[in-house]
Formats: C-alpha cells, sequence, structure tokens
C-alpha cells in the first residue's frame, strides 16, 4: 500500500516553530516596546503582501503591477464603514476585503484580457483608474485625504482590554491590536497558501504554470483557477489595507495607491528571497527591512539600491536567497512536493 | 466652436503619446519585451537634454541630437548587459528587472536633480501659435505631431525597406531560423534597444519641452504609452498613432469638463476600446 | 575534411538524443543520413549548425572546432541549413525570403537572386508573395534559395521531401546535381532510403543515436540498409 505525502520531519519541524512563534508573538507585546510593535506591525503586513502576490505571480503566473488598487481600495471601504456608516473600525476591516473583490471582479474581466507582460500594465491602469476615482470620493476626503474620527479610534474593539492587560496608553494599545491582527492575518494568510498549495487547487495550479494546453486536456480549466486565484489574493490584499489603515488612521489616495510602498516593495520582497517558494519572502522580508533600517537616513539611495538588488538577484539568482540555500541544503520548509510513501499493511509483522 | 479646438488640441497632443510609445511598440515587436522602464527611461533622456541645454549651452535641438547617441548607447548596453540574459520562454524575469530598473532609475534621478520640477526651455516656440482660420493650435503641438508621424514613417522605412529591418522582421518570427541566417539574435535586440531609446529622446525633447518634468512622472508616462500601443493593435506603428490620439482626445474633453478628469478620461478612453476590441483597433494577423 | 563529427553527444535536459556520433563530409561530397523517425538525424543537423551547442571539439570545420559556436557563427563559417520544416519567415515576401540568406554571409560564387530564379522558375513569378502564401514545394524551394544565398561551402538539407507529393520531390531533388555543380558539398537527412541513395556519394546510417552503417552509396546492398536502418541481423 501506498499514499501520497507531502510531509517531512522538516516540514513538521516547521509546524512546531511556527506554533511556538505565534504564541511568543501573541505575548510579546508584554515586554516589546511600542517602536519594536509597531515595526513588527509593518513586518507582518509587508509580509502578508508579499505572500499573496508570491501566490498571483510565482504561483499563479499572474504578474500584477497593480495590487496598490485593492490595498487602498479596502483601506477606503474601511474609512467609510468608520465613517459613513458609524461602524467600529475593527469591524470595518472585513468591508475592505469585500470592497477589493467586488473591484477584482471587473479587473480580472479587463486584465485578463491582456496577455502576458501586458496584462502586468493592465493591471496598473485599473489601480490608476481606481486611485483617480476615490480621489472623487469628497465625503472621504477628495485628493487630501482624511482621518478616521477621535471618537471612532477612541474605543476600538479590544483596546480597554489591552490597556488594562499591559497598562499603556490608547495609542499604544491601539498599535498592539493593530499588531495582534496583522499576526493573525500572516498566519491564516501564508496558512491559507500553504494549505491551498497542498490542495487539489495547487495541483491544478502547478499543471496551468507548466502547461496551460496539458493542463485543459486532463481537465483543468486554466481560466477558472486563475480568476480563483485573483479574488482571493484581492480579497486578502483588501483586508490587508484595511488594517494598514486602520493602524495609521489617517489615508490619502496617494498613500492608500502607493505604487512603490504596496507594489514594489512588495515585489522586492518576494524576487530577492525567492519568487515561487513560501519560504522567499519570510526571508525577503527581513532582509528588506534589515536594508530599510541601515539606509534609512539616505533617502532615495534606499530605494535605487533595492531596485539594483532586485536586479541582480534576478540576473544571478532567479530563485532568490531561498533558492540558493535550499540548493545547497535541499531544505524545504513548507513542502508542497508531493512523496509516494510505502504504508506498512496492518496486522503484518512491522 | 470650442469642441472644434478641443479636439484638434487632443489629436495633437495624442502625437507626444505616440512619440513615447513608438519605441515600446518597436521593442515588444521585435522581441517581445515589455519594459517597465520605458516611461523612466524618457525621463532620463529629458535631463540629459535639459544638462546638454543648461551646462553645455547648446540649442534643445543640438541638445537632442547629442543625447541621440549616448542614448542608443545606452540601450544597446542595457540590452547586452542585462535583458538579453533573462529574455526567454518565462516573461517573469524580464518584466522583474525592468521593474528594478524603473524604481532605480527613478530614484537615482531624484538622487541627482532633487524633486524640482524642470523644464527644456525651448525659447520663442514656447508660446508661438499658428492661427488656421478655425482653430489656432500651438507651433509647439503641431511640431511634436509632425515629429510623430516623421518617427513612424522613419521607422516603417527602416522595418519594410532595409536590410537590417528584415533581420528585424525575421528575428521577431523565429529566432532560431535566423541564427541559421547569421543572423545574431541578441545583436539584432541590442540595436532594436538602442533604435528605441533613440525614438525616447525624441519623445523626451517634446516632453521636456511642452510641460514641467520631474522624476517621478516616468510611470504615468509609460502608462500612456502602453494605452497607446494596446489600441492601436500591436505591431502596428499607425495603429499606435491613432491610440495616441484616441487617448490625447479623450483626455482633453475630459479636462474641458473637469480639469480633474482629464487623465481619467484618458484611461476610460481605453477602457472602453478594451471592452469592444480586445485586439485593438488594427491588430496584426499574424503574431 | 569540410566538416567532421567526433564522439558527438548531445541531450534533450535529461534525455540523451546522440551517443558518439562520428560522420565526415569533404568538400564537394554529397553524403547521405538516412534512419527511421527519431533515429537522431534533425538532432546531429541542429548540433552541427549550433541550434544546440555542445562541447568545441565534438564539431571540426575544415579541422577547428565549432561546437560551441551559435548558430550564427557556424553559417558564417560557410554552413548554410534548409531547416526541416522550411521554417520560412512569415512577415518576409519570398524575396526577402531569399535575399536574407545572403545578407550577413555573401561569399563569391554562382548563386545570387537570379540564380536561385533560374534554378526554380516558379519563385520568380511569385516573389512577391509573402512566403508562407506558397505551396508546400514551393515553400521547399524558397528555403534551399535561401540557404544557398550565402553561396555555402556545405548545405545541409534537413527532411526536404518530408510531406511533399512524389511529383514535387523529384523536382526538388532534380535541382540537387546542380546545387553540386556549384561546388557546395551537400549532406541530405532523409527518410526516404531511394532517394538519398540516388544522389548520394556515401551514405550513413542511423538508429537510436548512433551510426550503424557507413557505406558507399554505390557499392551498399538492401541488406545491409536494413540491418543498419532496423536493427536486425543480415
Amino acid at each position: 500500500m501506498y499514499r501520497l505525502t507531502t510531509r517531512t520531519r522538516a516540514g513538521t519541524a516547521t509546524a512546531i516553530a511556527a506554533l511556538v512563534l505565534v504564541v511568543a508573538g501573541l505575548a510579546l507585546p508584554a515586554i516589546a516596546s511600542r517602536g519594536v510593535i509597531q515595526d513588527l506591525f509593518f513586518i507582518l503586513t509587508m509580509l502578508t503582501l508579499a505572500q499573496i502576490w508570491n501566490l498571483l505571480a510565482g504561483y499563479g503566473g499572474l504578474v500584477s503591477v497593480g495590487q496598490q488598487a485593492f490595498v487602498g481600495l479596502g483601506a477606503y471601504a474601511m474609512f467609510a464603514g468608520v465613517i459613513l456608516l458609524g461602524w467600529n473600525p475593527v469591524w470595518a476591516i472585513p468591508l475592505g476585503g469585500l470592497a477589493a473583490l467586488v473591484l477584482a471582479v471587473p479587473t480580472a474581466f479587463f486584465a485578463f484580457r491582456l496577455q502576458g507582460a501586458y496584462f502586468a500594465i493592465g493591471t496598473w491602469v485599473i489601480a490608476e483608474v481606481t486611485r483617480l476615482l476615490v480621489a472623487q470620493w469628497k465625503t472621504l476626503g477628495g485628493g487630501t485625504g482624511t482621518s478616521l474620527p477621535r471618537e471612532a479610534t477612541s474605543n476600538i474593539v479590544g483596546t480597554d482590554m489591552i490597556r488594562t492587560l499591559f497598562s499603556v496608553r490608547e495609542a499604544a494599545a491601539r498599535d498592539i491590536l493593530a499588531y495582534w491582527l496583522a499576526l493573525v492575518l500572516v498566519v491564516a494568510v501564508t496558512g491559507g497558501i500553504y494549505w491551498l498549495l497542498r490542495s487539489r487547487l495547487g495541483l491544478a495550479l502547478a499543471a496551468v504554470r507548466d502547461n496551460v494546453e496539458a493542463a485543459r486536456s486532463v481537465g483543468v480549466d486554466a481560466g477558472r483557477i486563475k480568476w480563483a486565484v485573483f479574488l482571493i489574493a484581492a480579497a486578502a490584499t483588501g483586508l490587508t489595507g484595511a488594517l494598514i489603515f486602520m493602524q495609521t488612521a489617517r489615508i490619502s489616495p496617494d498613500a492608500a495607491f502607493a505604487v512603490t510602498d504596496w507594489t514594489a516593495y512588495v515585489i522586492f520582497i518576494v524576487v530577492i528571497g525567492g519568487i515561487g517558494t513560501i519560504e522567499g519572502p519570510i526571508l525577503g522580508v527581513i532582509v528588506f527591512f534589515v536594508l530599510r533600517s541601515a539606509l534609512a537616513d539616505y533617502g532615495s539611495w534606499y530605494l535605487m539600491t533595492l531596485g539594483l538588488i532586485a536586479i541582480t538577484v534576478m540576473l544571478f539568482a532567479p530563485k532568490g536567497l531561498w533558492g540558493l540555500i535550499s540548493a545547497r541544503s535541499g531544505l524545504h520548509l513548507f513542502p508542497v512536493r508531493r512523496k509516494l510513501v510505502g504504508l506498512k499493511i496492518e496486522g503484518g509483522n512491522g | 466652436m470650442i469642441w472644434l479646438d478641443t479636439l484638434v488640441q487632443g489629436i495633437l497632443l495624442g502625437g507626444l503619446y505616440a512619440l513615447f510609445a513608438a519605441g515600446l511598440s518597436l521593442v515588444f515587436g521585435i522581441m517581445r519585451l515589455v519594459n517597465l522602464a520605458h516611461g523612466d527611461l524618457i525621463v532620463f533622456a529629458a535631463y540629459l537634454v535639459l544638462m546638454g541645454v543648461t551646462m553645455l549651452g547648446l540649442s534643445p535641438w543640438i541638445a537632442a541630437l547629442v543625447a541621440m547617441p549616448l542614448m542608443f548607447g545606452l540601450g544597446w548596453l542595457l540590452q547586452t548587459v542585462v535583458l538579453n540574459r533573462v529574455l526567454g520562454k518565462d516573461i517573469l524575469p524580464p518584466l522583474l528587472v525592468t521593474f528594478g530598473l524603473s524604481v532605480a532609475l527613478q530614484n537615482g534621478l531624484l538622487e541627482a536633480f532633487s524633486a524640482d520640477s524642470r523644464r527644456i526651455p525651448a525659447g520663442s516656440l514656447e508660446g508661438a501659435s499658428l492661427n488656421l482660420g478655425l482653430v489656432t493650435v500651438g507651433v509647439m503641438p503641431l511640431l511634436t505631431f509632425a515629429s510623430a508621424i516623421a518617427v513612424i514613417v522613419a521607422l516603417n522605412g527602416l522595418f519594410y525597406h532595409t536590410a537590417l529591418g528584415r533581420a528585424f522582421r525575421a528575428t521577431s518570427d523565429d529566432a532560431v531560423t535566423a541564427g541559421l541566417m547569421g543572423i545574431e539574435p541578441k545583436r539584432i535586440f541590442a540595436m532594436a534597444t538602442g533604435i528605441a531609446m533613440v525614438v525616447v529622446t525624441i519623445a523626451a525633447l517634446y516632453l521636456g519641452m511642452r510641460s514641467n518634468f520631474d522624476p517621478s512622472i516616468g510611470p504615468a508616462r509609460l502608462i500612456y504609452a502602453f494605452e497607446a500601443v494596446i489600441i492601436g493593435g500591436l505591431g502596428s506603428l499607425w495603429g499606435t498613432l491613432a491610440g495616441g490620439v484616441i487617448i490625447g482626445v479623450a483626455q482633453t474633453f475630459g479636462a474641458s469638463v473637469n480639469p480633474e478628469w482629464q487623465i481619467l478620461a484618458g484611461h476610460i478612453a481605453f477602457l472602453i476600446v478594451m471592452l469592444l476590441k480586445p485586439r485593438g483597433l488594427f491588430p496584426r494577423a499574424v503574431d | 575534411m569540410l566538416l567532421r563529427t567526433r564522439n558527438l553527444t548531445a541531450n534533450y535536459g535529461q534525455f540523451r538524443a546522440l551517443f558518439g556520433v562520428d560522420i565526415a563530409v569533404a568538400a564537394g561530397e554529397c553524403v547521405a543520413i538516412i534512419g527511421a523517425n527519431g533515429a537522431g538525424k534533425s538532432t546531429l543537423m541542429r548540433s552541427i549548425t549550433g541550434v544546440i551547442r555542445n562541447g568545441a571539439d565534438m564539431v571540426l570545420h575544415r579541422g577547428e572546432p565549432i561546437g560551441a559556436l551559435s548558430s550564427a557563427e557556424v553559417m558564417q563559417r560557410g554552413i548554410a541549413m534548409v531547416p526541416e520544416g522550411r521554417r520560412l519567415f512569415p512577415s518576409l515576401t519570398v524575396e526577402e525570403n531569399l535575399l536574407i540568406g545572403g545578407q550577413v554571409r555573401k561569399a563569391p560564387g554562382p548563386w545570387n537572386l537570379e540564380a536561385i530564379y533560374d534554378l526554380f522558375p516558379i519563385l520568380r513569378e511569385r516573389r512577391k508573395n509573402p512566403g508562407t502564401a506558397l505551396s508546400g514545394g514551393q515553400q521547399q524551394m524558397v528555403a534551399i534559395g535561401r540557404a544557398l544565398m550565402s553561396n555555402p561551402e556545405l548545405l545541409l538539407c534537413d527532411e526536404i521531401s518530408l510531406g511533399l507529393a512524389p511529383v514535387v520531390i523529384r523536382d526538388i531533388y532534380a535541382a540537387l546535381p546542380k546545387i553540386r555543380a556549384g561546388g557546395a558539398a551537400i549532406v541530405v537527412v532523409e527518410q526516404d532510403i531511394g532517394k538519398a541513395l540516388a544522389v548520394a556519394d556515401r551514405v550513413y546510417c542511423m538508429m537510436e543515436g548512433r551510426v550503424t552503417l557507413v557505406a558507399n552509396a554505390a557499392d551498399v546492398t538492401r541488406q545491409q540498409i536494413h540491418a543498419a536502418y532496423f536493427g536486425e541481423a543480415a
């Protein structure tokens, strides 16, 4: 008897380590300063966006340069929920995911008409259109943007509990809440992608990436899979965008739809870390953060360096840093490859 | 007759967008490469021309002539050293490399020239206009449009009536068989990118003389160029001009209703064409 | 020796297609390479012309190693190829397809546009047509003419009769002696043994990536070929 499995020893070790890390991460605000929490919030949200983009481009072959559309719209939908509907910001976050999902339908409809590289710029056009339209939304501040009202930020669900738990001020409590939500989101997104890749959809995705025609001949509908991946990615990106701007509590079209922040950085994280792996973005976000901290005082030199590093990586190590590590060591922390394993027959001598 | 005036302004603006797009179209047509740094390269060339004018005291036209071989060399080098190594079946590497280049170039320019907006001084041409009876048009927009037509005629001549153009078309059809004819595809690609950069320099000259520019405006020019190429249909330079004109007219009409709608109207025109004619207005039979 | 392969191996990824092939072509000679589908004939042609790159010493041109050169470099040394499936350029007219063959390398010799049109008169009538608007046989004539335009020392013809009607094949094969008379050595890769033997001085038979028979075309027997072609004992 044989069965197919993706389980490896490294995979199991990763699962245990991840569990320990998450528990430690949840408890961290008890000892960490507010600055550390803010940095971690930034790292976790960037990692979430990177994992999502990696799902799109690395696994789905959909190189979108327009993910800022979903970040921005998600954030604006959250603001709309708070300002126009009077919702608590935390409950308005899912509204961000929903709005991004709704936008993803016409976006996919247009962008999927464009082949290959033109798909990338097509998504960018949609993001620009969305930004320009949102800038016309006068109740949410038009082109200059707006802030979350004081009464909304002062009684966000859960902050009272955090204030008493860690005896911190209201603003710090809001950061801790956002950090926790980011931690939950990154675990959910990474875990969700990992689960997705190991599911039937993951197999179909691999088949489509390798050869669309062949995949179709064995009954995989490439079009439907692309739609599914694109919609899932959009919704998750919208949630992340809503969360990011709940933490900053201030929004403007230029910030919410920034191609540099929500797409360029994200692409660099994935490329430098290693595209097409779950480990890559994790490694990439660490490199990204270290570079950012080291070069923070050098302004645009920092972005220039990042761009040049990405080019260098693409030229000399197209599978990124994780690709180098994994090629040397054979290590896969998130095994998605199926292996055939022999099972001992029940009742035998084994 | 205000609408006629708007229409003419829009058509002439389309000439500028066609200039932005011609280089993009050329490179895509020959090697199926979309250069995401195209807009930033236009801005880079504009600074190059500006330096010729301010530091060497040249007239903008002479400065552009000096910049052309430099830009050709840059394109040739870019293709040989970087892009040829990532061209292949997978579209991801060239996209990511040119995206990295776009960001690097933008921030390099920011570091070198600051975020202040600049303009290439065009002397007496700047405000000059021509009365054509029904409408009055600026000399500069008219020159831009004429240059766009000249560039397209020249590129088409190169493509269809020279040995180099023959090699371009053959390599675009089938690079392996072109190799069997003694043609080195990578050298052809380098030549094509070099020529695209010469066109970029012409586009940059008019961009810089007509309006202010700063290091951040590249991506928007890329998007206009891209829209013009797609509307026209891949591989047709006259189609690209038509695409540019459609974007330009949509923008001027949008702006005449509400200045904030100028850019939006251009994008919406693009989306409408995409909806009605997914392969563009003048698609090439063979692709 | 004009062209020689020495212990030539070639792989497609994990799959090995050639196992140490040695062939030799002298100047002015006509050599046939026969073998069943999948014997490695086309792979051999692609290895010689640099479409597949090999170890430099595996292919020698006048004693110089050319195995690692690009196809453009190989062609510029005077080795022209009529590729399998003809592979005309669809964006080029018939005349442009011919011109591009002699665009990079144009050695002195008998072949130019006029000479090609005299060899295949139908092409003169069709010279303004797109190459791919022609019939299969006419396309094959363009492909041969295109390769001749550079006045090569060696003309490699890969499966030039494949998919064509017998009467068309006869016309195309009738051109080969005229091409030889122009001074070029010829290698014809064929599945049609009769056609190959009729034009060739020497014949190589290949099977499963190896040369199984080398013989003079005039002396070789049917039994020998049968054995080499199908791998059965004669």
